[in-house]
């Protein structure tokens, strides 16, 4: 009975679907911004997008290069790991699938790498298979920079710091080498749906 | 990248209310006295979690207001509209209620003494909660590493710490600036406007001088202070952002 606490009620609750709010978190409407540092601003004519690390053939393209790949429309759900949940978000982009179509690699982990320093780790199997995209387009219009525009990663089952702002490179690794929060005691997986927000959870 | 790394799992602990301070109308400090508490370090949060009798949950993340102080954990909470935890914490609770902390949580957004200076502490409303905590232990520990801070508030009254604030510039040699954007005293003589970077130019250190910088505040402020400091020649590596939007969210 230590954990109640007194007086407190909460707010009615029939604001979320059941089954579709993770442990801990909370349904907004806002799209709250979270970074650790300025806004990188990346013009579309000097960006790039790599694959790199534990690959015969690094892989590269432009902008013009990327947008020519097939898109898809995604619906889903996210989670940031400061509690708020939002749900129904739309994006178009490009399937991971689609960037890592015959790529022969004995890597098992992604390192993300993003314009400004930013990083985050991620095992390549939650990347393939329909889990991952990289997405330019958010709610119908282009992403702005501040939700990490031009491009950003999109791997909504995992907590939304998985899904790295600005992204440039995606380097295959056969270890996993911590990101940029991982580092600062985040969670190495970041399982929403076993609340695995920090270190050791 | 080298961090103040959480090491092991953190745990629910149970602190107890030992002081209630009104800072605002909006605002209020709870210090607790928590059992267990690992200690942490200026600019570091905390995660709140709160329990219905019918076991329904709550968590939220505030920004811890006291610089290391063994047990104890300040946070100062600014009540938003139809805030579900934010309203019990600056309403609802009282002396000797318990409630679940769990921290410290976040190594990026820190500032401790020996990382030097000059610091350059940009804040809006109650993002000024993790600077006060590294303004307080600068003093605690005795630093003269020069710091400034700029504070964006709507009026004279909402200044959150605004006695300790003049304390601080008047004893310990910190350099506070304020700006007004709402209303104004009668005699005011300084900035009344949102800050832009005319401002920052005239408030922040020379480039070249320049060290830390930390901006803590809503999501319109701080990137306004980070592109127009990245603009003014600031390197963005020395750039530390923690932004809050109306849900109360962090980093």
């Amino acid at each position: 009975m230590d954990r109640i606490s007194r007086g407190f009620r909460g707010r009615p609750r029939v604001d979320a679907p059941t089954g579709r709010v993770p442990p801990g978190q909370y349904a907004t409407g806002d799209f709250p911004v979270l970074s650790a540092g300025p806004t990188p601003r990346v013009e579309t004519a000097d960006w790039r997008l790599s694959i790199t690390g534990e690959i015969d053939q690094p892989l590269s393209w432009t902008w013009e290069q990327f947008r020519a790949l097939d898109d898809e429309q995604v619906a889903v759900d996210i989670h940031c790991v400061t509690k708020w949940s939002k749900l129904d978000t739309t994006w178009v982009g490009v399937s991971l699938d689609t960037l890592l179509a015959g790529v022969e690699t004995a890597a098992e982990f992604l390192l993300v790498h993003s314009y400004g320093g930013y990083t985050t780790n991620l095992p390549l199997a939650d990347v393939i298979d329909g889990k991952a995209w990289v997405v330019h387009t958010y709610d119908g219009e282009p992403l702005d920079p501040e939700h990490g525009g031009p491009a950003r990663l999109l791997v909504p089952h995992l907590y939304f710091w998985k899904s790295a702002k600005w992204v440039t490179g995606i380097e295959l690794r056969n270890d996993e080498e911590p990101g940029f929060w991982e580092g600062y005691g985040y969670h190495i997986y970041g399982d929403p749906w076993r609340e695995q927000r920090y270190a050791g959870d | 990248m080298a961090g103040t790394a959480i090491r092991g799992r953190l745990s629910w602990l149970l602190g107890e209310v030992v002081e209630l301070i009104d800072e605002t109308p909006t605002v209020r400090t709870i210090v607790f006295d928590c059992p267990g508490w690992p200690g942490h370090v200026p600019g570091q949060h905390v995660d709140v979690r709160l329990t219905a009798e019918d076991g329904y949950q709550a968590q939220r993340s505030y920004s811890i207001a006291n610089p290391p102080d063994g047990e104890l954990v300040a946070l100062t909470v600014e009540r938003l509209e139809d805030g579900e935890v934010s309203g019990y914490l600056t309403e609802e609770l009282r002396i000797g209620d318990r409630i679940e902390l769990r921290g410290p949580i976040g190594g990026y957004f820190v500032w401790h003494a020996y990382q030097g200076g000059p610091l350059l502490l940009v804040a809006g409303g109650s993002g000024v909660v993790p600077l006060m905590a590294m303004l307080r232990h600068r003093v605690a520990v005795g630093s003269d590493v020069p710091v400034r801070l700029l504070l964006s508030s709507r009026s004279w009254q909402q200044i959150i710490f605004r006695d300790e604030l003049e304390r601080l510039t008047r004893e310990d040699g910190i350099q506070v600036i304020h700006t007004l954007t709402g209303s104004q005293p009668p005699s005011w003589q300084g900035y009344a406007r949102r800050v832009d970077s005319e401002m920052l130019a005239e408030v922040a250190w020379p480039v070249h001088e320049a060290g830390p910088v930390f901006v803590c505040g809503p999501t319109g402020l701080v990137e306004a202070v980070a592109t127009a400091l990245t603009e003014l020649g600031h390197d963005p590596a020395r750039i530390k952002t923690e932004r809050f939007g109306p849900t109360g969210g962090r980093p």
